[in-house]
């Protein structure tokens, strides 16, 4: 089964083409084709799993290039982390198809949607299966092209094309430093291979700050596609697209590709300690960073994306540290809890119309699925025990504990008492309490099942999925998916505390203020009134990053194009009015001195349109002489020197 | 014989539409397709027989011409001037079906359209520096009515820049002309021969590099010889900006590959700093330049001078490959040196095949699809036309994108190939032309912004694309997904001459 996931890509792309070219002569403008074809991805991915649990690896390539004697080979390949991958894409992929039936049902443009959902799918399992950090790229820089589509999907909003830009364009940033990271890769390595790479530094012969910098680079597009900070910027405006796109790709599967990056070269990474330290800290950073902003946010998608941003940096850390398994491991369970809560948010919006948590409120009893869906999804990002979140966040701050980065771990201890807190106050302002918006209220409705069922499955994994990697099953997927040799941490009663205290502090404090109001949030809110401000602007980054970068862009650009019109061409246009003044002068003397022969050529050319015909001979005839001129004064340069 | 027929085919139609009634409009636009499709033809009919694998001239032909002074008819092929030959082709049927709706006029547009092919097919099959010049200048003279008489407004003042422009630079091509056959010695004109006997001292080669360097860098354009290129562009009309950007650009740069660089290897190696830098400040100066521009077909005529930047560095990095293996032992490292400038100049063919169909496509869309229906150029006073016209609208994200080098489309195949093959060579250098990809990135998404998205004018209403411009469109964005997904299928007719080109300038 394993050679055959080339086509595991390769069905939801047909489905792209099909629907974007015929959609629109079956039922549902091709919807289902989509929902068909992914599904059909999910079920040849669990297969290819099984065997790649049963030992099967595949790995093929063609000669995509030449050069001289030198051939570029590149091809895919199916490992433990990538089998991994495959399911976890198309897993969400699938329920987000099925659940985007009835969410963006009636949409205006319900057919591009779903064509460029498809293509999206078959870009995110390209980047997977790529052997290579080429190929990579590529569908690296076209899931970006989907996310900017998706996001600008009702782009007659000025914002929402604002926001797409601003997402492109962002991560282009970050791309930059990747596209210079792949050139001195292939510069000492010979490839782009990732097989390749690994064995030129297991040998040796690749090492020191050229090693780091190159690591460091390739960080940098991780650093933009996994809105680590400082790139973290074009995330929460991302929201502006359709919640299910939010689910899947800013969620689930393309911010997570930065991880994947990271993890997929971590033999570069592994070889430059600097490397790791930076992405442990950027990766600590924006945990604690983008978690302290998603506790006053009021949108209910911008809590969920500025968590989105912290628990990327959670994964990013557990890379940082060493912890491999870790990371990647958080990745797995995050992508599902996450697009659960992103879709279970996408039901509440669908049934009360609004983003704004204060104008929600005691909606539990009229969306129960949606509210115990959520419930459980907040539970496993709060990181309670047993569900999905626990254990991995747990393995994370393991690692770190082990690796004896004393800073971090207390960074990460914050950060996760902050996740605590925040998911819980969205859930109270949103599910409990007396409803804030009689008329929304009213209105509210659960979802069909097209978006409850999915839910329900999402949250059933999201119990259970946590085992994979716990005592119970003897740390099962360390055992399958690691670098170099399997590692099991050891169970730490210091971490254990420490995790656990964190998220009876951030609920209980959440509760306190939010469920019984006995912590006034008028008083906190007065007291801490700096860091409320500075929050709710999020540390001021977006007008900081206007105010440098696209004024800067821009005035700079003006600056170009005035230079351009008027120094550049201003010498032109000067030299072209001495040449003229210094023909007509010449065209009056040669008339005299040169004969017909000049003459002719420009009766020539004047019969050519009526436009010549108001030009002065002169002109023309001084152009010849001129062309004589220098071609006799460059000969004589030629024979001198 | 069938490169003569192709080169003369559209000359001897043009002659031949003299005799067509002026009054008919539809007869001469029909002719002139007709006899292109011919052209085009015989290019595409050359597929089979043209050996890939030969790296050396292939079809050649020979004649004597003057041959007290050693001037001959002499033309050929080989793997760096088919492709070209192929977007000629390609380029100019597109570029008379977008002209279709010329309004005045008829009979003498597309019979200098015919003129203009004659002169792009004999200047990329010449292999004798007169009949290479004849051709090269030929060029100017229908380019200069088709902008003259059928332009825009300034048509008059872009004309006449652009002619003194390449005129001059052809004055000091000419120089460099007759410099070479007398230093040569060898009583030809022949541009082989002379490259492969003629043993120039460094000294005149520096000289004869930097005549033909200037006549090449006008044609490129190269910063700062390139203001003629917005005015030419902008009062062009479409058909002539289509081949303007997508042809007669690159027989500057292809003069670098088939003259300046086999026949002068110590003056490349001179200028290889001067031409990296110049190229450099192109990539980012013109991608500056072409964000500051209110008028959509401005931006893409800067963003031209941008995207041939990345040619003329695969060029000087070429040569900066062979300078860093001058001294170097180790036969390995040599040799990845050298796979370097390979990539570096495959990289730079690839960059003006490519451009070769993403420039004509954004000029067809912006000046013909987008103006016909808007009546203006001002991205400030569109809008909304994603939904005004879907069609149109994502074949010109689909243009954009290509243009900014997004994957799986050609664009990003040559830049991503001269980047990597110029690094080593150039590291500071394309460190910062790198930075400049996000700047084309921004000012393209700006573009997208202001154009399609957004609600645009509420009154405004257009028909979509129609089958005419479909059919302009499709064959280009097909090869440009083509060469995009799979580089081997242009590589295997490239690189054989092309990693040729990189032996010679090492030396070997």
């Amino acid at each position: 089964m394993a050679e055959l996931a080339w086509l595991i890509p390769i069905l939801p792309l047909a489905s792209f083409v099909f629907i974007s070219l015929a959609g629109q002569t079956v039922k549902g403008d091709g919807d289902r084709v989509g929902v068909a074809a992914v599904g059909a991805s999910l079920i040849l991915s669990i297969l290819v799993f099984v065997d790649v649990l049963d030992g099967a690896r595949v790995s093929a390539d063609f000669a995509w290039a030449f050069f001289g004697g030198t051939q570029l080979r590149l091809g895919y390949q199916v490992d433990p982390l990538t089998a991994t991958m495959l399911v976890v894409v198309t897993l969400i992929s699938f329920l987000v198809h099925v659940y985007s039936l009835g969410y963006m049902h009636g949409d205006v443009r319900y057919k591009r949607y779903y064509a460029i959902l498809s293509l999206f799918t078959a870009s995110m399992l390209g980047l997977v299966l790529a052997d290579n950090l080429l190929f990579l790229f590529a569908f690296w820089e076209l899931i970006g092209l989907c996310s900017f589509l998706l996001i600008g999907h009702w782009y007659e909003k000025r914002d929402v094309g604002f926001a797409a830009l601003k997402a492109f364009l962002t991560t282009r940033v970050g791309d930059i430093g990747m596209l210079v990271g792949i050139m001195l890769v292939f510069f000492h390595a010979r490839s782009f291979q990732f097989d390749a790479i690994a064995e030129v530094i297991a040998s040796g012969q690749w090492v020191g700050p050229a090693l780091a910098a190159a690591a460091v680079l390739l960080f940098a597009g991780a650093v933009g596609k996994s809105a680590q900070f400082p790139l973290h910027v074009w995330l929460p405006d991302a929201m502006a697209g359709p919640t299910s796109v939010s689910a899947l790709i800013h969620a689930a599967t393309l911010v997570a590709a930065g991880v994947y990056l990271v993890a997929r070269s971590y033999a570069v990474f592994s070889a430059a300690p600097e490397a790791l330290a930076t992405v442990a800290w950027v990766g600590g950073i924006t945990a604690l960073f983008a978690a302290s902003i998603a506790l006053v946010m009021e949108d209910i998608k911008k809590v969920l994306a500025y968590s989105t941003v912290s628990q990327l940096g959670f994964m990013m850390v557990g890379l940082g540290v060493g912890g491999f398994t870790a990371g990647v491991f958080h990745l797995v369970t995050h992508a599902v809890f996450k697009a659960l809560l992103f879709l279970a948010s996408g039901s509440v919006i669908h049934g009360v119309d609004t983003q704004n948590m204060h104008e929600m409120g005691g909606l539990r009893k009229k969306m129960p699925v949606t509210f115990w869906t959520w419930a459980i999804g907040s539970a496993a990002l709060a990181g309670i025990y047993p569900l999905a979140g626990f254990w991995s966040k747990d393995e994370i701050l393991l690692s770190v504990y082990e690796g004896q980065h004393t800073a971090l771990f207390w960074i990460l201890v914050i950060a996760a008492t902050l996740t605590a807190f925040y998911i819980t106050r969205a859930t109270l302002l949103t599910f409990f309490g007396e409803p804030r918006d009689r008329r929304r209220y009213e209105h509210a409705h659960e979802s069909p099942a097209t978006m409850t069922v999915p839910l329900v499955i999402l949250a059933a994994l999201a119990v259970v999925l946590g085992f994979a990697n716990s005592p119970y099953s003897g740390y099962w997927f360390a055992r399958f998916v690691y670098f170099d040799h399997p590692h099991v941490p050891e169970a730490a009663g210091f971490v254990l505390f420490w995790a656990t205290a964190s998220w009876v502090v951030g609920v209980g404090l959440a509760v306190l203020v939010y469920g019984f109001g006995l912590i006034s949030r008028r008083a906190v809110i007065d007291n801490l009134r700096p860091v409320w401000v500075l929050l709710k602007n999020k540390y001021y980054f977006d007008e900081l990053y206007y105010l440098v970068f696209v004024r800067g862009t821009v005035a700079l650009a003006r600056i170009v194009g005035w230079f351009d019109r008027v120094v550049v061409d201003g010498v032109v246009n000067l030299a072209g009015y001495g040449t003229a003044k210094l023909s007509r002068a010449t065209g009056e003397f040669d008339r005299d001195v040169i004969d017909g022969a000049v003459n002719g050529i420009a009766a020539l050319f004047k019969a050519g349109g009526a436009v010549l015909r108001r030009l002065q001979t002169g002109y023309v005839q001084s152009y010849v002489l001129a062309l004589f001129l220098t071609v006799v004064v460059g000969l004589l340069v030629f024979a001198i020197g | 014989m069938t490169l003569t027929f192709i080169v003369f085919l559209p000359l001897l139609g043009a002659l031949v539409s003299l005799f067509l009634p002026k009054e008919n409009h539809d007869i001469h636009r029909k002719w002139a397709l007709i006899v292109s499709l011919v052209a085009l033809a015989v290019v595409l009919g050359m597929w089979g027989p043209f050996d890939a694998g030969n790296p050396g001239i292939q079809f050649e032909q020979r004649a004597n011409w003057i041959p007290s002074i050693g001037v001959s008819y002499h033309v050929g092929v080989d793997g760096i001037s088919y492709p070209m030959l192929i977007i000629t082709g390609l380029v100019s049927v597109l570029a008379i079906l977008a002209s279709w709706n010329i309004d005045h006029r008829q009979k003498e547009f597309f019979a200098w359209m015919l003129v203009l092919q004659t002169a792009m097919y004999g200047v990329f099959v010449a292999l004798d520096y007169i009949l290479f010049f004849l051709f090269w200048e030929l060029l100017l003279v229908p380019m200069y009515f088709i902008i003259g008489i059928w332009g825009g407004p300034k048509r008059e003042y872009a004309a006449i820049k652009f002619f003194i422009y390449t005129l001059v630079g052809s004055a000091i091509m000419l120089v460099g002309i007759l410099a070479t056959y007398l230093k040569a010695g060898l009583g030809t004109f022949d541009i082989v021969t002379i490259a492969q006997q003629a043993n120039f001292d460094p000294r005149f080669q520096f000289w004869a590099f930097l005549a033909f360097f200037i006549g090449f860098a006008v044609k490129v354009p190269m910063w700062p010889f390139h203001t003629w290129l917005p005015d030419a562009h902008v009062e062009a009309p479409t058909g002539g900006s289509m081949l303007l950007a997508g042809i007669l650009l690159k027989t500057g740069t292809y003069g670098f590959f088939r003259i300046a660089f086999p026949t002068f290897p110590e003056g490349a190696d001179a200028f290889k700093w001067l031409m990296a830098l110049l190229s450099v400040i192109s990539i980012i100066y013109g991608a500056l330049a072409a964000m500051a521009q209110r008028d959509l077909k401005k931006m893409v005529a800067y963003s031209s001078v941008s995207h041939m930047g990345f040619v003329t560095l695969g060029l000087a990095a070429a040569a900066g490959a062979v300078a860093q293996a001058k001294g170097v032992g180790d036969a390995t490292v040599i040799g990845q040196l050298l796979a370097n400038g390979s990539m570096a100049l495959n990289g730079a063919m690839y960059v003006m095949i490519s451009h070769g169909l993403i420039s004509p496509l954004l000029f067809f869309l912006v000046g013909s699809v987008l103006y016909d229906r808007a009546h203006t150029r001002m991205m400030d006073e569109m809008g909304g036309y994603f939904s005004k016209i879907p069609v149109a609208g994502t074949i010109l994200a689909f243009a954009a994108f290509a243009n900014l080098g997004l994957p799986g489309l050609s664009g990003f195949v040559g830049e991503f190939f001269t980047f990597v093959g110029s690094f080593p060579a150039f590291r500071t250098l394309v460190i910062i032309a790198a930075l400049g990809l996000a700047v084309t990135a921004g000012y393209h998404l700006w573009m997208m912004q202001r154009v399609l998205m957004g609600e645009g004018k509420k009154e405004e209403s257009f028909p979509d694309i129609n089958g005419r411009e479909l059919a302009v469109s499709v064959p280009l964005m097909v090869l440009i997904v083509l060469l995009g997904v799979y580089p081997a299928l242009a590589l295997s007719i490239l690189d054989p001459a092309v990693s040729q080109l990189m032996l010679k300038l090492g030396g070997m």
